[in-house]
């Protein structure tokens, strides 16, 4: 790295917004502020957490126990859990923020709202909570009961579907329907290739003869009214045709389950929003690593980010940071146990004492820094231990912030979605 | 109850008793040998897996480093399979004395450890990540073992000569009769189930655990585990084994083995060998010590730390664990406590395990009133008949004739779906933390994060498991996991966890298993 100083990129606030990390949280906060025709800059370390996690809308999935509707079990649990993001989030605010992803991913068929969970199968046969999940995964809701034949695809090593048939057999699931589960395993043509990875099977159920075959060996294995489970592979950018030729021809409702990382359908929300951005002319920076500020007067100037090897200035008049969390580096925990928000080096809140274990002896309780993150005040603006801003236009989304565990309450994209929707509701609002 | 006869028991499933019952199984005897967990569980399994060329022992235990020469020799002729010939280096850091060096040449030389003193530019050339600070290096035939490799094919050995081997088979007595130990009473730990076992001899060879079982007889064997702990980092920071050449001390070790480097060790004494607790004081000094060989050496992914006990036997009470020869000790308790029929071999180090053994069963053979030669040093074992040494890039090369011939189950360590079912196969697993020492699963850099799910779902198809079983299995895997990984937890390795936790808890939401 050469100490060069680093160069605004045109003149002083090229853009109205910068938005750092482009997670589910940055992009809608962006898509959100380039639609209101704000200039937008989105700069990212990479592709967002869209590439790892299953695109359903989690908003809150366990308090206690599974929860059957998210809108009756949210005041309990804001009130049980005070410094929880959604206390700042109000009911109202995340059923508009449903209801505008719904809108803005058209092509998804997203169902659901924030009146009752869908229970869908996890790739080990969990029943999972969930608010809102596109169409392609809809037939999987374990509520309704059924006869549910889970589809093996040899040469995927990331789906095994007779152990998840066994588990989905068991699961627990809201009111009394019966479930029953059998496997089907198909071998479908991959050349030579004998380990092919989910997006491989995407790209090859985009092709017919492809989908000629599974549907040749499939059909004839089904019996009439059984849901058909896939592993979460059928197609990219051509899902829903592929989906609904499969339910077409098969005469049967065809479901996806999620498989290990990369997400395929993950990855088409990702391209969609990515697109609408782009249509509305909003400028996506992808392998700039934001790591510094200028600033003057208690305002952030510009961020200071890192692209092939040149550091550069974004100026703007407002900036979301949208890191997430430690997975994505959007917090650090260095040896001496420190916890560390890279970027600007905010404020930090939900951080364990200094003595106090940073983890518990058991994997499955609870983590100390499980917490840990940027707290926000009622205009989304990352503030200090006296609970001022840090910055007058600096808003925070995502994963990046303080009192959820999301893994545990079911409750990251809904989190990031409802933060990320509500940090473009404040950034207009002061605009 | 089912009782089983035979002539040898061995008690301990680690390399001494592996190699044990190899031995005693060679030279005619019929023996069996019981073990509480699985096989290399203890000492074995948790060392550094150096290979001494006995240049760690050469100024200040020369009994052991002589014994550490011809070990060596041996065990790179009839063990090579499990053996990778890194060679190793003795560096005079700016930390340590250069003056040392001479010391250290004399007492090589005097042990017979073969030793070059080689150029600092060359050993650089070679290492390049070592600091550049460098005074002195000396070369010494060091190396890698794989113990869990090296049990397996020990026991594999005893098994073709008609030994039976039952891992998870807690000893729970003894049986003395008029002064002699005649057999043991044993619990099958998997199905509960009692078993006695008859024999003529038993042979103790339970390492750190050796007074625990001498008890059993009514014998006070003062064994001091000596607790070490070991780091993995996440790849190979040097190629060599590395050595600090100064007295023995924390941390003045790297070895590389496999995908990983193991920083080690410290030697505390402990009182219970089951009882090995790390301090981020102690993983703090290990770091330390790293950086002075290696700079950046904190910066490198910290994989697992865990910790050994070393088995170190002493007549009388010792201070310092360290001042206790690494040699061994066999104890015909006739002589020394008037119970017949029992032998606690104990002491000693992996690599010694062999003559260990030798010892052992040449003990046994006066008990018992026969002549018969030992064999093991000349006769390979299985899967060591052609002496090549294993080489790091094994598994790259035997996939690259037909790329993609095959799913790779864990791509940190490349394994092959089916180097894990023959691993289920032959192994007889009990959960997949047994699966990972045959195949180092989920020992890579990722620890796990994808290929367990995967060796679940092939365990849960291969073995027929029931849901619960296979649910229990990983369940209880990520709890074992957890328990290496989270001392060491941060930065880079941190996320990386991070990650994992964002694949059971949140993907698959494995918390919420029906059971």
């Amino acid at each position: 790295m050469t100490a060069t100083r680093p160069q605004p990129l045109v003149g002083p606030a090229s853009y109205d917004t910068v938005v750092i990390g482009a997670g589910l949280a940055g992009l809608t906060a962006a898509l959100r502020l380039a639609e209101a025709g704000q200039r937008v800059a989105v700069l990212a370390k990479g592709v967002g957490a869209t590439h790892l996690a299953p695109p359903t809308i989690d908003v809150l999935g366990y308090a206690g126990g599974p929860v059957d509707s998210p809108a009756q079990a949210l005041p309990e649990f804001t009130a049980a859990n005070p410094e929880h993001p959604y206390r700042q989030l109000s009911i109202d605010l995340l059923g508009d923020s449903l209801d505008w992803f719904k809108a803005r991913l058209g092509d998804h068929g997203y169902r659901g709202g924030l009146d009752e969970n869908f229970f869908v199968p996890t790739a080990i046969g969990v029943a999972k909570p969930t608010a809102l999940l596109p169409e392609t995964m809809a037939a999987g809701d374990l509520r309704r009961g059924g006869r549910f034949v889970f589809v093996g695809l040899r040469g995927l090593k990331d789906f095994f579907p007779a152990y998840l048939a066994e588990n989905v057999a068991r699961a627990p699931v809201p009111g009394d329907a019966s479930v029953t589960t059998r496997v089907v395993e198909l071998a479908p043509p991959l050349g030579e290739a004998r380990d092919v990875s989910s997006a491989g099977f995407a790209r090859r159920f985009e092709r017919a003869d492809f989908r000629e075959s599974v549907l040749a060996a499939l059909g004839r294995n089904l019996v009439p009214g059984e849901l058909v489970g896939f592993p979460a592979v059928l197609g990219l950018g051509g899902a829903r045709e592929v989906w609904r030729e499969l339910e077409a021809r098969l005469g049967h409702q065809v479901f996806e389950v999620p498989t290990l990382p990369p997400s395929v359908p993950g990855i088409r929300v990702w391209e969609t929003m990515t697109s609408a951005l782009r249509r509305q002319g909003a400028r996506l920076v992808i392998g700039s690593t934001a790591a510094g500020a200028e600033m003057s007067n208690g305002r952030l100037e510009g961020v200071v980010a890192h692209n092939a090897g040149r550091p550069l200035t974004y100026r703007a008049r407002s900036f979301v940071l949208a890191t997430g969390g430690f997975p994505s580096a959007g917090l650090e925990l260095d040896f001496s146990g420190q916890v560390r928000e890279p970027v600007f080096d905010l404020p930090l809140a939900g951080l364990p004492g200094q003595n106090e274990p940073r983890f518990a002896t058991d994997y499955f309780d609870e983590h100390a820094l499980s917490r840990a993150g940027v707290a926000v005040d009622a205009s989304r603006r990352p503030v200090n231990l006296e609970g001022a801003p840090v910055y007058e236009n600096l808003y925070a989304a995502g994963a990046t912030l303080a009192g959820a565990v999301p893994w545990r309450e079911g409750s990251g994209n809904g989190l990031s979605l409802g933060s990320g929707y509500a940090a473009a509701s404040a950034i207009l609002e002061a605009a | 109850m089912p009782t089983l006869e035979t002539e040898v028991l061995v008690v301990g499933g680690g390399s001494t008793g592996a190699g044990v019952v190899r031995d005693a199984a060679m030279r005619g005897f019929s023996t069996v040998l019981v073990e509480r967990g699985d096989l290399a569980t203890g000492t074995t399994g948790r060392f550094h897996g150096l290979l001494h060329s006995g240049g760690r022992y050469a100024v200040k235990d020369p009994v052991a480093a002589r014994e550490c020469v011809v070990e060596n020799a041996i065990l790179r002729r009839i063990a090579a399979d499990c053996i990778e010939d890194t060679g190793g280096l003795f560096v005079s850091t700016r930390w340590d004395d250069p003056a040392f060096g001479d010391e250290f040449l004399r007492g090589c030389r005097e042990t017979g450890v073969p030793v070059d003193e080689v150029p600092v530019a060359e050993v650089l050339r070679r290492e390049p990540r070592l600091d550049r600070g460098i005074t002195r290096a000396f070369a010494v035939p060091d190396a890698n073992l794989d113990p869990w490799k090296l049990v397996s094919a020990c026991t594999r050995s005893a098994s073709e000569h008609a030994a039976r081997i039952l891992p998870y088979h807690r000893l729970l007595g003894l049986e003395v009769h008029d002064g002699k130990v005649v057999g043991a009473r044993v619990n099958n730990e998997l199905t509960g189930e009692e078993l006695e076992i008859r024999a003529e001899l038993v042979i103790n060879a339970s390492g750190a655990w050796a007074g625990q079982i001498a008890s059993l007889a009514g014998c006070v064997v003062t064994v001091l585990p000596g607790k070490g702990i070991m780091i993995a980092m996440n790849h190979r920071l040097v190629n060599t084994v590395v050595n600090r050449c100064k007295p023995p001390s924390d941390g003045d070790i790297i070895v590389p083995i496999r995908t990983v480097s193991v920083i080690g060790t410290t030697d505390v004494r402990v009182a219970d060998p089951d009882e090995l607790e790390v301090t981020p004081g102690e993983i703090d000094e290990m770091l330390d010590e790293g950086e002075k060989l290696v700079p950046g050496f904190r910066e490198a992914r910290a994989l697992r730390v865990w910790a050994g006990a070393r088995p170190l036997y002493t007549p009388e009470d010792v201070a310092d664990t360290r001042e206790v020869s690494r040699t061994h000790t066999v104890l015909d308790h006739a002589k020394r406590d008037g119970v017949e029929g029992f032998i606690t071999i104990t002491g000693g180090k992996t690599t010694t395990f062999r003559l260990m053994a030798e010892h052992a069963v040449d003990a046994a053979c006066e008990k018992l009133g026969v002549v018969r030669e030992c064999r093991t040093h000349e006769e390979p074992l299985p899967g060591s008949e052609e002496e090549r040494f294993y080489w790091l890039g094994a598994r790259v090369r035997a996939q690259e004739p037909v790329p993609n011939s095959e799913e790779i189950i864990c791509e940190c360590e490349l394994i092959t779906r089916s180097h894990l079912t023959e691993a289920l196969a032959h192994g007889r697993p009990t959960g997949l933390d047994d699966v990972r020492r045959k195949v180092r699963l989920a020992m890579g850099p990722c620890q796990g994060g994808f290929c367990i799910y995967r060796a679940t779902g092939i365990l849960h198809e291969f073995e027929h498991l029931d849901h619960r079983a296979a649910n229990t299995a990983l369940l209880d895997f990520l709890q074992e996991r957890w328990k290496g990984v989270q001392p060491i937890l941060h930065g880079d390795q941190f996320r990386q966890a991070r990650l994992d936790d964002w694949i059971f808890q949140g993907l698959l939401a494995v918390e919420h298993l029906p059971q």
